[in-house]
């Protein structure tokens, strides 16, 4: 099957179209709009859960979002192995529904956060990250206001020891815990992630470093 | 019958807006004050229904969807 790739479109996502434009025009990959109201998945072999304020961030970020119809297909398809990338609200969508452990809270010092920001590759035993090596700096931006993770000691521990810890950053922008910018769950097919590698796919927009997530994901589908 | 439920951090999880309001109603000569947090207000109002069964809704609905276990805690009162 030729790859084609889902990107799930909520009310409020906002990062939809970078992420469509990158797969389509940077990697050639056939890519398709999905609104959340659909049910099914089958036909693509990755999903990209964009960011954004899906339903305007109410209640919590991502908590609303995580009963939309179409997320009973992410997890399901979750399970067969299928890539799954959240990005920003997309991480948060991740964390509500369960897929991956922990929360994302406040940024430490309140503010919406809008800048690029060096990451540090911290395990490449996902399959968003088998191509990079441990210690490689990425440069991309974050934009977000609750990006702060957050989880319990002992599901930290377990992340540490697993090697579940994808990327960290550099200088922590928001209060994470061990510098968390990027957690993969078990099995290495979801990632969730607070920066946006949609945007440092080209050289002109600052940054080319977003590519490197997107090729090792590719590969390996 | 009306739910009232009340949602707030757990202990220890960073509340920054807690925090800097904390610090602005000292800063503004408010004394003896130890610490402050800023949580969430929800109310359900029912229709036709027993406070058994009202509190077992709001329960639910707290586990579901309401609050974030990993984070947040919560407390509520029914009142017919």
């Amino acid at each position: 099957m030729k790859t084609k790739i889902a990107v799930i479109v909520f009310p409020g996502s906002n990062c939809d179209h970078d992420a469509y434009y990158v797969l389509k025009e940077i990697f050639g990959v056939d890519v398709n709009f999905v609104w959340h109201k659909e049910t099914s998945l089958q036909n693509y072999n990755a999903i990209l859960i964009p960011g954004g304020f899906s339903y305007g961030d109410y209640l919590r970020t991502g908590a609303i979002a995580r009963f939309s119809p179409i997320m009973d297909s992410v997890i399901r398809d979750s399970r067969k192995g299928k890539p799954i990338i959240g990005i920003c609200n997309g991480f948060q969508i991740l964390l509500e529904c369960g897929l991956l452990p922990g929360a994302l809270i406040n940024n430490k010092e309140i503010k919406f956060l809008s800048k690029n920001v060096m990451l540090r590759v911290a395990s490449n035993e996902s399959i968003f990250s088998n191509k990079l090596n441990i210690d490689q700096q990425l440069k991309m931006p974050i934009a977000h206001r609750q990006g702060n993770y957050i989880a319990d000691e002992d599901v930290i521990k377990r992340l540490i020891d697993d090697g579940r810890i994808v990327f960290k950053y550099k200088n922590n922008p928001n209060g994470s815990m061990v510098d968390i910018a990027g957690i993969c769950n078990k099995d290495g097919n979801i990632l969730g992630m607070m920066p946006h590698p949609e945007r440092a796919c080209e050289a002109i927009l600052g940054s080319a470093d977003g590519k490197m997530i997107f090729e090792s994901m590719l590969a390996n589908i | 019958m009306k739910a009232k439920i009340y949602i707030k951090y757990k202990d220890g999880i960073l509340d920054p807006q807690g925090k800097v309001t904390s610090n602005a109603l000292k800063s503004i000569g408010v004394k003896g004050i130890d610490s402050l947090t800023i949580g969430k207000y929800i109310e359900i109002d029912f229709k036709n229904i027993s406070k058994e069964e009202a509190d077992e809704i709001t329960n639910d609905s707290c586990k579901k969807l309401l609050v974030n276990p990993n984070t947040q805690t919560y407390t509520y009162k029914i009142i017919s």
